[in-house]
């Protein structure tokens, strides 16, 4: 069994953070150990574990990692939107093959930190963050969708 | 039809710019062309055998004059002079330079018009019936569903990496025109006892190398819930269907190895769920989109004739020809329409030995002019590859004939044999193993000059040139399907399958054909359905009666 303290990314390997709290600076562990383990506040979702499973443990939870070996796998998003839809605040950080252009879907599913293997460009970056000054569909974010505003009285 | 507000023009123009800094990239070599494909993909640009294809969307297949004038000089100043229209409604372009995409793109831009998500592993191109808003029978216009379905679905942000691209089709009536349970979700929109307005989701339907018929899933989701349920049948399929084996990761595979049931109790766990969170567009949104799609201010019928007044006015022109030109296209290519007085008018795209679906600049702008003038500045591309005046005068059906016919656009051949669906193939496609287009222009030389194609009457003919199946040759009343058999060109026959409300699979007749072979073929099945049929049965009729065997005992007996 792999330590916990082997799991994960470190504080250092987030390049992108859009929170103002103390990074956990402890490994994560995986979703089963999550489940068995009553003191874990770090975890980490490989793309077919069932985000579901945590719902219980959430107010104890403080840094979930949500791990994108390919970028072409889509499931963590789901799983992002999953843990905000039931009401976990703490640190939801995207980690793996995350590029650039992925960046903005990311944030609107829920992610608020990015440790990309590889280190983005910060302009390309920047530019990511900001494509969509609107948005068609509700998501994870608070933003107000293009349907919202065309109706706001 | 839908005008783009401030907010859907930003939209699109953030894209344009989005995919000149991608392309920007690459070209400066800070994108591999592995992480760059999915990109260009989801701006619906393909690597083909010759060159770049873009691939342009045109929503549920509605498009006005100025748009289809936008499409022809698009042809001409990036192309060879031509597009190619498809399937799924969208057109094509087979020779477009990657220096002059975003190029492209931003001339669509213009026109309200753009190539978001026409390929890739996303929610493509939302298609609906042809004849909407037009049909006498439909329960209300799909259209405004559908365009709510495209704007949901435009950069969702959690389904942009889905197991496998995902079609979404809908519809408003019990006939079905466009192939609607062949599709990832297929949407009926219907009224219920107490007049509610609700949607049917057909779920897990598809052709590609696992033809399946989509189940039913729900029969009525009420209208107001129509995206939250969208959303929940994404969701589960997202998370689970298989991303293992690209062959095996379309819903249809997901919804056939769950069963039907599994996966419509897992949605509507899900769709509990997201009805909670909330995640449907606010009410009034539809209701604004519907205001586009407000039936135009059709003549009164006094103004206009009704078919046997066209007859008796028509039939004594000769220079309309009514036994073999004029007549014979009115009977053939024009639809019934909600409105008195009017028809809509089918365009086809398939003049003997013609490529299927393609169309010069031209023939674009002449089409585009007619629309105007005639048509209430409309027109439909059609899943069977052809175009469509939707709503036209009957009394203006001489000079709208007059005008096609001179630019070679007056086939009558709707749902007759000439009338196939072929896929670009191996002139093409770098996907495909056998040539469709010389096939389906020598069959259709074959049966013209014959003239059986008056006698066989309708036979939907469909020639995929790879497993693939963008030919629908499983959903063909007659189906050829491209093999590579040991480095030659193969092809075999299929027979019983319909795209429509009687929807149903075609089965193999047995061992393929060299390509004179399956044209010979393909008379020989005709031949069993002329001898065998019985009054006013169609070919699809009398295989279902007869069955299979009569005709395998011909062919190969």
């Amino acid at each position: 069994m792999v330590e916990s303290r082997d799991l994960g990314t470190s504080p250092d390997e987030v390049q992108f953070r859009f929170r103002d709290d103390e990074p956990v600076d402890h490994g994560t562990v995986t979703v089963d150990s999550c489940c068995d383990q009553t003191n874990a506040t770090a975890v980490r979702i490989e793309p077919g574990d069932d985000a579901r499973l945590l719902l219980p443990f959430l107010d104890r939870l403080a840094l979930v990692e949500v791990n994108f070996p390919s970028f072409t796998d889509g499931r963590g998003y789901s799983a992002a939107r999953i843990l905000r839809e039931a009401g976990y605040t703490g640190e939801l950080r995207a980690v793996g093959d995350v590029l650039i252009d992925q960046l903005s879907h990311m944030l609107r599913c829920g992610f608020d930190s990015f440790a990309p293997d590889k280190r983005l460009d910060e302009g390309d970056a920047a530019r990511a963050f900001a494509t969509w000054d609107n948005v068609y569909q509700r998501a994870a974010d608070t933003r107000r969708t293009i349907a919202d505003k065309r109706h706001e009285a | 039809m839908y005008q783009y507000d401030s907010y859907d023009q930003a939209m699109v123009d953030a894209r344009v710019e989005e995919f000149r800094d991608q392309a920007r990239r690459r070209m400066e070599g800070r994108l591999t062309e592995d992480q760059f494909k999915p990109l260009r993909l989801m701006n619906g640009l393909y690597l083909q055998l010759h060159a770049y294809m873009l691939r342009v969307a045109i929503p549920y297949g509605t498009l006005n004059a100025r748009q289809m004038e936008a499409l022809a000089d698009i042809a001409e100043k990036y192309d060879r002079g031509y597009g190619h229209f498809t399937t799924r409604q969208n057109i094509q372009y087979n020779w477009i330079r990657l220096e002059d995409a975003a190029d492209a793109l931003a001339d669509l831009a213009r026109h309200e018009m753009h190539a978001i998500q026409t390929s890739g592993n996303c929610i493509r191109n939302i298609s609906a019936d042809h004849f909407a808003g037009a049909a006498v029978d439909e329960v209300t216009d799909p259209r405004p569903y559908a365009e709510l379905l495209r704007q949901w679905s435009s950069f969702h942000p959690e389904f942009t990496y889905l197991p496998r691209k995902f079609k979404f089709c809908v519809i408003a009536s019990a006939k079905d025109r466009a192939a609607m349970r062949l599709h990832d979700i297929g949407i009926r929109i219907v009224q219920n006892a107490a007049g509610e307005t609700g949607a049917q989701f057909y779920v897990g339907g598809g052709m590609g190398r696992t033809p399946m018929i989509a189940p039913l899933v729900r029969d009525f989701v009420p209208i107001d819930q129509l995206i939250t349920y969208a959303e929940a049948c994404l969701r589960v399929y997202n998370r689970y269907g298989r991303r293992d084996n690209k062959y095996k990761a379309r819903i249809k595979i997901l919804v056939h190895e769950l069963g039907a049931a599994e996966y419509t109790r897992q949605v509507e766990e899900e769709f509990a769920h997201l009805l909670s969170v909330g995640v449907e567009p606010p009410r009034e949104e539809l209701a604004r989109i519907a205001e586009y799609f407000a039936p135009p201010t059709f003549r009164h019928p006094s103004e206009s004739w009704d078919l046997e007044q066209l007859q008796s006015k028509a039939a004594g022109d000769p220079s309309l020809r009514w036994d073999d030109g004029f007549g014979l296209w009115v009977r053939r290519n024009t639809h019934p329409h909600r409105a008195p007085g009017y028809v809509s008018a089918v365009i086809s795209l398939k003049p003997v030995g013609g490529i299927p679906g393609d169309a010069t600049a031209d023939q674009m702008r002449i089409v585009a002019r007619l629309a105007r003038e005639y048509s209430f500045d409309e027109l439909r591309v059609m899943h069977t590859q052809n175009l469509l005046l939707p709503h036209v005068r009957i009394a203006d059906l001489p000079v709208i004939w007059a005008a096609l016919d001179a630019a070679g656009l007056a086939a009558p051949n709707m749902d007759t044999i000439e009338d196939i669906i072929a896929c670009p193939g191996l002139d093409y496609c770098s996907l495909a193993n056998a040539r469709s287009i010389p096939l389906a222009q020598r069959i259709s030389e074959r049966f013209a000059e014959s003239g059986r194609t008056e006698v066989v009457g309708e036979l939907k003919l469909k020639i995929s040139g790879c497993i693939n199946a963008c030919g629908h040759h499983h959903a063909g009343h007659i189906g050829i399907l491209g093999v590579d058999r040991k480095g030659t060109e193969n092809y075999q026959l299929s027979l019983g399958g319909s795209e429509a409300e009687d929807v149903s699979l075609a089965k193999i007749t047995g061992p393929g054909f060299d390509e004179d072979g399956v044209i010979a073929a393909v008379e020989t099945v005709t031949d069993v359905y002329l001898d065998a049929r019985t009054d006013g049965e169609r070919f699809i009729d009398t295989y279902r009666r007869i069955g299979m065997e009569p005709f395998k005992e011909a062919l190969y007996g």
